[in-house]
């Protein structure tokens, strides 16, 4: 599959989960590959590890504050960090499953871990360039990073 | 007088928030039993809650939703299994089915989409 259609599954999968999840649209910036550097995260990050025809790495990072407003479009009111960390991990789980329309049956993901921190560094191989695809919500930005081989 | 039936919802799925949403979002005429946390968790719940309705996520830790579907139904058949994930794939679908499950619904889901599944569920 090329960079650009496993680009497009990915795309698709984001802007549907927020109009339907908190039915306000979320806008995906341009996609770049992280070469010579590694992705930046930020306070929440959920990985979902790939394994089966592919493997490699899913991971969705946003900060606090826009996982708290999601949580209240969803009508939760406790944003504990335990809350936090379940959705940041939802989320890369529904962009991963959704994937699988796509890439098939083989694509096998795992359960979401979630780390907390903006120093913390994705688990990626040397000379890796997963495509960082940036997601503007309200006034918030988050991103969305894919590394399959 | 013949009653009519309430059934007995019990939402199992990893995620806290998802486990929360369903047992807030559904507006139908059941009854919230429990939640489990994953496969194993259901298995042993479903012992003293004895539920009639169920949601079931498929990528849980400990025991998956599909073994689950499978030995939840084969100790009770009449069991109307949801399966709600966000395994997208038509295979999966026909997986959870073959195994028992009675509807599957995609994540993301709005509300009304999840009531009408389980309305789907709870008529058929």
């Amino acid at each position: 599959m090329s960079t650009d259609t496993e680009v497009s599954v990915f795309l698709e999968a984001v802007l549907n989960y927020f109009s339907t999840t908190v039915q306000q649209a979320a806008v995906c910036g341009t996609p770049f590959l992280a070469i010579d550097k590694v992705p930046e995260l930020s306070d929440y990050t959920g990985t979902i590890t790939i394994s089966g025809k592919y493997s490699g790495l899913v991971a969705f990072t946003a900060p606090k504050s826009m996982l708290c407003v999601m949580l209240m479009r969803m009508q939760e009111t406790d944003m504990c960090q335990e809350n936090l960390c379940d959705l940041v991990g939802e989320i890369a789980n529904t962009f991963s499953g959704n994937a699988r329309r796509d890439f098939g049956h083989q694509f096998n993901i795992s359960v979401p871990t979630v780390t907390i921190g903006r120093k913390n560094r994705l688990a990626l191989p040397a000379g890796a360039r997963p495509i960082v695809i940036p997601i503007g919500w309200r006034n918030y930005s988050s991103s969305l990073v894919v590394h399959l081989q | 007088m013949q009653g009519t039936m309430v059934h007995r919802l019990m939402v199992v799925d990893d995620s806290n928030v998802i486990r929360r949403r369903i047992e807030r979002s559904q507006d139908l005429d059941v009854q919230f039993v429990g939640a489990a946390r994953n496969g194993r968790e259901a298995l042993e719940m479903h012992a003293t809650l004895r539920p009639t309705l169920v949601t079931m996520d498929l990528t849980m830790p400990e025991m998956d939703g599909t073994e689950c579907v499978a030995r939840l139904i084969e100790r009770d058949p009449e069991l109307r299994i949801l399966v709600v994930s966000a395994l997208a794939d038509k295979l999966t679908a026909i997986e959870a089915l073959e195994k028992g499950a009675r509807g599957f619904l995609c994540k993301p889901f709005t509300d009304r989409q999840l009531n009408e599944a389980l309305q789907k569920l709870i008529s058929a």
